[in-house]
């Protein structure tokens, strides 16, 4: 059933779409265009907008004083390691939630989720007392384990969503053809979930890439990701905008073409169900 | 091979008990429809045969193995579902060969069996096709083909014919039923369908409640019904049940008279009715009555007959061909033999 939009009820909501998208973008632009000012200007009032000297001296700089790549390398390590460890689990998780439901199901599902609702800092201590007893603290294991327990809730909530939408007689049917749990897992289920499983993922890896919490505290070189990287610009040496806003721009650059060129499945898989 | 028997098999979801308890014999070969109201556990009784399912209690032997315990792929059944469930996102072929691959089968025993399975079901043009690209009769060849290259001890189906139009229906019922002559594999068939149960079955099973309301040969159910539910669900349309003089006539509760058994006439005859509906289909012509003595009543006519709304006529009932039936409704002996 399409609804007749009057023109102006149309434009109304069109110019608020751009003004909400407009205030989002704004601190990125304003981070971009500073990371390309000297310092001085970065600080000038009133702020230069277009016409100031393009510098890239800031990008040459943040490479010299420090190693982009391994932060970086870090960032990639941290974020696809924890998305595929997280996968495996959220993968049978949401299987058994889905097609074995319970009376408890529900009620499981709901409390995975609630377990978001906690802040962070509330585990601090304990989560950063085992990181030092076992070892863990500044490694890349350490830090894959807390990143994937933390986003494994809302990797089992999308996968369930989206299993659930599979009709159950096509796995019977796999397994009256003899296929093992595993084999009806990975040759009916996955294909099937394809879509939902990208969007997954996807979401998952920028969660993680911006997961600053976690990385911050439990890192200090050698596993530390590019959020390290930008807090590194921060403050011991006073505030240096521009560099700030060159490290930044470097950090969230990858993340940020990713998610352009796969925004429609970004978008198909935050709505799915509610959206058809 | 595939003879298969049930013994005190019981399912029950939580506290609802779907099957009571069944005990069933099913012959090496034998095609076998499974009927009965909505709800009455047919397809339960399908699922827990096939494994998809676990018995609360009970054997399911399959030539005489006991396979209760059974993964469904341990027992060597191959089912074919109401809604096709073929795999969307593989071609014909391997949607097809699907349950070879998991059974380990070299590439050149697949190819072979999957064409030949192709050109039994007309299928050879589609295989490099994906389901959705195919129509529902192509679909429903397609389930079927995945199901024969298995070489099943049994076939089991769950209403596949229900999703496809009337005239395809006619088709595949014919195809399935030659499949069946031409492989002499035992089927087990769920059907909704009069037609399909009394046409396509060796033995017909009348399920309420999950019960065994009687086993029996097609024409067996048709002139000997054990019971009134029996009587009542087996023949379209329902047979109609009379009681007051023409039960006391009969010297029983009630008795039970097809529509095709009453011998109508507008001069006499022994039960005086109005027509309310008469449908004209040029081989046969339905009548809905009203009698005042036994309320609504349907008579079906060989022919055309020229009756419309309201028209007075005689029903009488074949004596030969009517049951008979006590207070808990169990059919009495034949009136000829009593
Ligand atoms: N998984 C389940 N959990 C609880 N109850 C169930 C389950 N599956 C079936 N039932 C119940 O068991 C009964 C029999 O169901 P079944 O599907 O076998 O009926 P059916 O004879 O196949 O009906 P239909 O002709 O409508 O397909 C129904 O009352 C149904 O609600
Ligand atoms: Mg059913």
């Amino acid at each position: 059933m399409e609804k007749k939009q009057t023109p102006l009820s149309y434009l109304s909501f069109s110019a608020f779409a751009w003004v909400v998208g407009l205030l989002i973008f704004f601190p990125i632009f304003w981070m971009v265009l500073t990371s390309f000012k000297t310092e001085l200007e970065a600080v000038s009032i009133p702020p230069s907008f277009i016409s100031f000297d393009w510098t890239l001296e800031n990008y040459a700089e943040v490479q010299e004083r420090s190693n982009y790549f391994k932060f970086a390398m870090n960032s990639v390590i941290l974020a696809v390691g924890s998305t595929l460890v997280g996968l495996v689990f959220a993968v049978t998780c949401a299987w058994a939630m889905a097609f074995n439901p319970t009376k408890r199901t529900k009620d499981a599902l709901l409390w995975m989720l609630s377990t978001k609702m906690m802040p962070p800092v509330g585990v601090l201590v304990p989560i950063y007392l085992v990181f030092r007893d076992w070892g863990l603290l500044d490694t890349r294991f350490g830090l894959i384990m807390v990143l994937f327990l933390m986003n494994l809730p809302i990797m089992v909530w999308m996968l369930y969503t989206y299993f659930k939408e599979i009709p159950t007689d096509i796995l019977e049917a796999a397994r009256m053809d003899g296929a093992t749990l595993p084999k009806e897992i990975i040759f009916v289920l996955l294909p099937m979930a394809l879509p939902g499983i990208a969007s997954t993922m996807l979401l998952n890896v920028i969660l993680a890439w911006n997961e600053a919490f976690w990385t911050l505290n439990l890192t200090t070189s050698d596993a530390a990701p590019l959020t390290a990287f930008i807090a590194s610009y921060s403050s011991p040496e006073g505030l240096f905008w521009a560099k700030l806003s060159a490290a930044s721009t470097l950090a969230v650059a990858p993340i940020l073409v990713i998610g352009w060129f796969s925004q429609k499945q970004l978008v198909r898989g935050l709505t799915f169900g509610a959206v058809k | 091979m595939g003879a298969i028997r049930l013994e005190k098999v019981k399912k029950t979801f939580g506290t609802l008990d779907v099957i009571p308890g069944v005990d069933l014999e099913i012959n090496d070969g034998e095609f076998v429809v499974f009927v009965g109201p909505s709800g009455c556990g047919k397809s339960t009784l399908l699922r827990l045969i096939a494994g998809l399912e676990d018995v609360t209690d009970g054997k399911i032997k399959i030539n005489g193995v006991d396979v209760a315990n059974e993964a469904p792929a341990k027992r060597g059944l191959s089912m074919v579902f109401q809604s096709y469930a073929l795999y969307p996102h593989m071609t014909v072929f391997n949607n097809i060969a699907f349950g070879l691959k998991m059974a380990g089968e070299s590439k050149d025993v697949i190819n072979d069996k999957v064409n030949n399975a192709a050109k039994i079901l007309n299928l050879t043009d589609y295989l490099d096709r994906r389901p959705g690209a195919l129509s529902g009769g192509q679909r429903q060849r397609v389930a079927i083909g995945r199901a024969i290259v298995r070489n099943p001890a049994a076939f089991l189906f769950d209403e596949p014919l229900s999703n496809l139009d009337a005239a395809l229906r006619v088709n595949m019922r014919l195809e399935i039923t030659g499949l069946h002559q031409e492989l002499k594999t035992t089927m087990i068939y769920v059907t909704h369908d009069q037609v399909e149960a009394m046409t396509m079955a060796d033995k017909i099973v009348v399920l309420q409640a999950g019960r065994v309301e009687q086993v029996g040969k097609p024409m067996d159910l048709y002139s000997k019904p054990a019971n009134k539910f029996v009587a009542g669900f087996i023949g379209s349309p329902k047979m109609n049940f009379l009681g007051g003089t023409q039960a006391a006539k009969y010297d029983c509760h009630e008795i039970g008279v097809r529509p095709e058994h009453l011998v109508v006439s507008t001069e006499q005859g022994e039960i005086p009715a109005t027509v309310k509906i008469a449908e004209h289909l040029g081989a046969e012509t339905y009548l809905h009555v009203n009698s005042d003595e036994f309320g609504p009543m349907t008579v079906r006519a060989t022919g055309e007959m020229p009756l419309s709304g309201n028209d007075k006529i005689f029903l009488t009932p074949e004596q030969d061909r009517i049951h008979r039936f006590d207070a808990n409704g169990l059919a009495l002996g034949h009136p000829l033999n009593a």
